[in-house]
Order: C-alpha cells, then structure tokens, then sequence
C-alpha cells in the first residue's frame, strides 16, 4: 500500500484510501511513541528540510520530533515576512536549499499556494505544514485520528468547528478530510468570521453555538487571534466568549456527551474556558501526541515511496 | 518621401467612412484617397495591403510606463515600441511613476522622452501631490505643461471632499478625473472575493469595494457638474451604477481592460502571479457584464492597464507580489478574438472602444481620412490567426497571462507622426 501523491499538499481531493492509510499506519507509531525507545530506523539517510518562512512552535516541534523519531536527518529554515524584504527570493531560497540534495521539504508560509509552487521548482517531496488560509492538512489528520480514536469512528458524524473559519488553515483541511471519511461538517462563529460561500463547500452554517453544540457530537474549537480579531471581526473577547465560548454550563445545558477539540494554543476564558479546557485537557494533550504520529505517518509513507 | 497603401477598406466610424482606396501619404500627410496607378508614382514606396482594414490609430488610454523612476520594468520608449507593435498610436500614461507625474516638469520630461516617436505618448497628471491624497497638485500647471486627465491611478482619490474639489476644478479645463475605485478600508487582498478565494484561501477584495467608490464618483460628478472616467471597470454591479447615471446624465464615462473580459478568479487556483491585478479578476457574471457594457454602450472604451512588473517581483509569493499584467500587445487580439469574432461588438464599435472614445475622453483629436490630413493609421489583418509569443513582445517586462495563447486579428502596421511600424521595424515615411 501507497500513497498516490508524492506530495500532501492539502486534503482536498485526498482520496479516502489514502486518508485511511495515513490513519492506520499512525496506529503504528502511536505506540512506537508509548515504548521507552521512541525511536526506529525507517527514514535513516533521508534529509528533510523545515521550511518555516512563518511563526510556528507547535507544528515545528511536532515534525522536527516525528523526524528525529524515524532517524531522519533534519535541518531548520526560519525565516518570516517577504523573502525580497530579506534580500534573497524565495525560489532562490529552495534552489540553494535543494543543491544540499534533500528528499523532502515541509514547508510553513503565510502566503498560500507555496507548497503548490515548490512541487514546481524542487524535486523533493513537499508536506504543507500551513499556507496561508488555506491548508494545514497534517492538523486536519490528527484532528480525524484524534476523534477516530475517541469515538471509534469518523463515518456519519457531526463535526462542527468553531471559530474564526475565514483566516483558519485548519477549518478547511478539517472540512475536505473529514468530508472524504463521511463525516457532515459545519462551522459555528461571528458572521463576520465566516467566509465567503461556506455552504457550496456542503457545509452547514451556525450562527448559535447553543444550536451547533446539541447538534454535533464534536466541536473543534479554534482559537481567536486576540491581537487582530477584537475591535475588528468581533466588538470584544468578552463578548466573543459570552456568545460563542465552549462553557462548562453550554455543554451541560445542550450535549454533555459532546467531544471538544482544540488545535492549540488555547486562549483560556475567550473560546474557551479554563474548566472546559481542563476537563478536556486529556483530549487536547493527546492530539499534541498524535500530531506526532501523524506526521510520522505521513513523513513515512511519502518518505519511503519510491517516484513514479 | 512618399508612400502608396494599395487596397485599403479605410473605416473610420467618426467619418461614417467605409470605403475601398488607395491612400498616397506624402511626409506623413494624407495626400490622395482614391485608386493610385503605381506606375504612375515610380519613386513612392509601395504596400500591398489588399483586403487589410485600415481605422484610425488606436489609442490606450491606460498605461504605466514606469519612467521617471522603474526603468528597469519600461521606458517610455519601450512602452511606446510596445504599443506600436501592439496597434496603437496613442496612449495616455499613469502617473503612478516616481516621482508622480504632479508636475509641470516631469509631464515635460515624459513628452520629451517620446518626441520623435511614432506613439503619441500623452501624460495623465497627479490629482493630488505624490498621490498622497493630502492636497491637489497644480492641476493647470500640469494641464498646461500637457497632461491630458487626472488620476490618483493605484488607489483611489483619498478623499470625498478632495475628490468633489478635483471635479470642481478641473471643470476650468474639461478635463476627466480618472478615478481608480477602491475604497481602501476594504481593499488590501490578493484575489476577487468568492468561493474561489475561501477555498484557496487567499486574502480577498470584496466587489463592492469597488461598487462603492464608482457611486461616490457618479455622485460627486454629478452634484458638481465634473467629468469622471472610472478606470478599468471590473464588477457587474460597477456596470449596472455607471448605466443608470449616464441615463439620468451624469458626464461618466467608463473602460474596461481585456482581462476584465476574458479571465475569471478561477484562473488564480494555480497561484500564478500572472493571474494578479487590481481590480482582481471577477467572476464570470461580471465578465458577462462586462461584455453587455461594452455592447450598449455604458462601457465607453476598452484600455489594458499595461502594467509592467520584473519577473523577479512577479516571483514573490503570491500575497507579496505586485499587482498587474502587461496588455499593450495582446489588447487587440483579444478584443478582436473575444469580442468581434464572436459576434458580440462590430467592428466599427471595436474602433469606437479603442480608437474614437478615448480621444473624445481626453479631448483630443480624433484622426480624420481626409486629404490634407495628418496619417494617423492602424492596418489590420482581421483574420490572421496566431499563437500569442512573449518572446516577441517588445515591453521590458514579460508579465502576461496571455503566453501561448490563440488569437485571431492583429495590427500589421501603424502610421503615425511620419513613421511607419510594420514587420517589426520602424521606418519614416
């Protein structure tokens, strides 16, 4: 079994087989992170380049780990803003990087489309660890093995995410991945944070957190960028939390049984609370770890396929 | 010198002119119209451009030619070889150039860089200094010096109030206000907004950014009495605005570039940066308004916004890099393609957009096909078809989205100011 890409842009038009494979196959190395040696031999001789032309501590973290757990050799390019306002372009940036003969590149940038440009200028297999707003497809798989492993199953669901789904990388790899497994999406929040024709993407609008929380099973709640949303997409924190926070009491009045998901970083008492959070810390802290796993997964089946 | 063009159909709509000749041009003027015995001129230079349309010289009125100050992506020389080899012989230049054209100075210098040229190269001043939107540059000064309109081309006029003075003011000249509209509270993405852009995820700009800043215009050109121009109109609703005013009176005129009416947002789903311009590309429902603009009217003209940008900027990533495509060379074709072949314009109404409307626009004189006359000519090949090759283009910059694409009709010579442009060449006549 394969992959059929060389490259995991984003989830859109993923098929389903494939999906599964990654699923499983970060079974796999879910318990090889359990053992008191995490580590194996599988990509031992591949050189992989982080590419962070954005901000990020989790999703580095998480790959550089995942890396060093499957032997890879790894090498970290950190860099944010215009590559022109720094001097080199960017395509010269990877032509450099790409003459140091690396096999595979993850690359985070606040411009979308770059991984799609990198399959165009380098050989090396691409992941996409977020472009833009557009997709952060190794979220949107730990986000399913997280609720794959919690309820059993993904197929029939109802998955609703919460947030600030216009600027969100993560809602739309959630909505393709998720869609691709049988699962019925929808997205909560401020109309102002809702994008532009959500629904042709088959997925069903709240405006009323109350509403969404009874009608889903899960909730994956994204976290509000403070600094650039209050004052702007939404009058205050307070009253973004007042009517759209996942509250102890929310949940008890319309779905106690309802599984909540956070990407992370968690802003405690904005859309979320500090109790909500800590009863669900378990959940929370496992998808950190089965961010491993995925990316193992991934960083192996694309690590080891042979070209076609 | 003297030079003889056999079998000519001359058409030229403002005359009501639609007729088989011969034209015998002696020193750039128009000196016989009628069927020449060649024999009879032994030392007249001949072309053979029998079954060739010949209309008035096109004229672009929207064009960034980068000099003073972006040398390196177009001259004034290089856009005006550009525009030459694209049909036209005549264009009216942004003053988005550094410094801005907002002076007496740098519109002369634009003019001295053209003189001697076949392309008459007109400047569009400043409406405020630096383009800043702080106060009016001076406006008469300018017009004085030579420039033909005002913009603030880039963004729009900052303000209401000084948009509402511009109009007042430059009522004293008849000139038009072009203006670029975008409110910029709403501006700043990389894309049309629609499905399109939430699922690729990229920063958008909202059609009624524009819808917008046209109303303010129509209304202020109409409260004072002033000519607007909205530049390169894009959105349906846009059209729909300037319709209604020109029923109720209002002096708007309007243009549109090609790309309005051939490409859609759908084309940005590969992030190439040569699918980015401002206004974005829209939706086929404004393409389609595009094209009904243009057919009754409400769209007075046709312009390409040529815009010429390094490759090394249209490298960047794609929210970094600059907006705009090149448009001189390819204008024609697509229009003649697009819009006549098609059967949606007639040929004398491809004229109007791109040869009579704009010069009637910017008050200048419209090429008349009269003995005595100066030979201001565009020879077309109505049904040469080609494949678009940038290699050929003669703009420093090679910016298009129109690389390789098929088109059919083309300009195969340009007279103009004693020259003649054909087969690559210049030649003065």
């Amino acid at each position: 079994m394969s992959l059929s890409s060389n490259h995991l842009l984003g989830l859109k038009d993923v098929p389903k087989e494939d999906i599964q494979l990654i699923l499983d196959t970060a079974i796999t190395f879910r318990e090889v992170l359990e053992r008191p040696i995490k580590k194996v031999p599988t990509l031992q001789g591949k050189t992989i380049v982080n590419l962070f032309y954005e901000n990020s501590t989790r999703t580095r973290l998480s790959f550089e780990l995942a890396q060093k757990r499957l032997s890879a050799d790894t090498i970290n390019f950190s860099k944010s803003g215009s590559s022109a306002a720094k001097g080199e372009s960017f395509k010269d940036t990877v032509k450099n990087i790409e003459a140091m003969k690396v096999d595979m590149i993850v690359c985070r940038h606040e411009s979308a489309g770059i991984p799609k440009y990198l399959t165009q200028i380098s050989n090396a297999k691409i992941i996409n660890a977020g472009d833009g707003r557009h997709e952060h497809p190794t979220q949107g798989l730990l986000d399913m093995y997280s609720i794959r492993e919690k309820v059993g199953k993904l197929e029939g669901l109802n998955v609703c995410i919460v947030g600030d789904i216009s600027h969100s990388r993560v809602a739309l790899s959630n909505i393709y991945g998720l869609q691709t497994m049988g699962a019925n999406v929808s997205v909560c929040g401020p109309s102002t944070m809702i994008p532009w024709g959500m629904e042709d993407f088959g997925v069903k609008v709240y405006n009323n957190i109350d509403k969404a929380m009874a009608e889903s099973d899960v909730l994956n709640v994204l976290r509000i960028q403070l600094e650039r949303d209050a004052g702007v997409l939404i009058p205050s924190v307070r009253e973004y939390h007042n009517y759209f926070g996942i509250t102890q009491e929310r949940i008890e009045k319309n779905n106690p049984n309802v599984l909540i998901l956070h990407p992370g970083p968690i802003n405690r008492g904005v859309e979320i609370s500090s109790e909500v959070a800590d009863g669900s810390s378990q959940v929370i802290l496992n998808q950190v770890t089965n961010g491993v796993a995925i990316r193992m997964a991934v960083l192996y089946l694309l690590g080891t396929k042979s070209e076609e | 010198m003297e030079i003889i063009l056999k079998g000519l159909r001359l058409l030229n709509p403002d005359q009501n002119l639609d007729l088989l000749s011969d034209v015998l041009i002696k020193d750039g003027i128009i000196d016989k119209i009628e069927n020449i015995d060649v024999s009879q001129n032994s030392d007249a230079k001949v072309f053979d451009f029998s079954g060739k349309v010949c209309v008035p010289g096109l004229f672009d009125m929207h064009v960034h030619f980068r000099e003073p100050g972006g040398e390196d992506k177009e001259t004034v020389i290089s856009g005006s070889n550009s525009a030459a080899s694209g049909g036209f012989t005549g264009v009216a230049c942004m003053p988005n150039t550094n410094p801005a054209i907002d002076s007496a100075e740098v519109v002369k210098f634009i003019i001295d860089r053209a003189k001697g040229h076949l392309v008459d190269v007109n400047p569009i001043g400043a409406v405020t200094k630096g383009r800043k939107g702080e106060g009016l540059a001076p406006m008469l000064e300018l017009y004085d010096a030579g420039a033909v309109g005002f913009s603030d081309d880039g963004t729009a006029v900052k303000t209401a109030s000084l948009l509402r003075n511009a109009l007042e003011y430059a009522k004293m000249i008849d000139s038009p206000i072009i203006e670029h509209c975008e409110d910029e509270s709403l501006a700043g993405g990389s894309m049309n907004e629609s499905v399109v852009s939430t699922e690729l995820g990229l920063p958008s700009i909202p059609t009624v950014a524009e819808d917008l800043v046209v109303m303010r215009g129509i209304l202020l050109a109409e409260y004072t009495g002033g000519k607007i121009h909205i530049a390169h109109i894009s959105s349906k609703r846009s059209v729909e605005l300037v319709r209604e005013a020109k029923i109720r009176g209002v002096d708007v005129t309007a243009e549109a570039a090609p790309h309005h009416f051939t490409l859609t947002d759908e084309c940005v789903r590969n992030f190439d940066t040569n699918y980015k311009m401002n206004p974005p590309l829209r939706q086929q429902k404004d393409v389609d308004a595009i094209i009904e603009g243009l057919q009754d009217g409400t769209i007075d003209c046709i312009a390409s916004d040529h815009a010429p940008h390094s490759i090394e900027d249209k490298e960047l990533e794609y929210i970094y890099a600059p907006n705009g495509i090149i448009g001189l060379e390819t204008q024609l074709g697509l229009t003649l393609t697009e819009l006549y072949h098609k059967g949606k314009l007639t040929l004398e109404q491809v004229v109007e957009k791109l040869a009579l409307n704009p010069r009637k626009i910017l008050n200048l004189e419209i090429p008349q096909f009269e003995v005595g006359e100066k030979a201001n000519f565009t020879i077309l090949d109505l049904d040469y078809e080609y494949k678009f090759d940038i290699k050929y283009s003669k703009s420093k910059s090679k910016n298009t989205p129109f690389n390789g694409r098929e088109l059919k009709g083309k300009s195969i010579a340009v007279i103009n100011n004693s020259k003649i442009y054909f087969d690559g060449q210049f030649q003065n006549i």
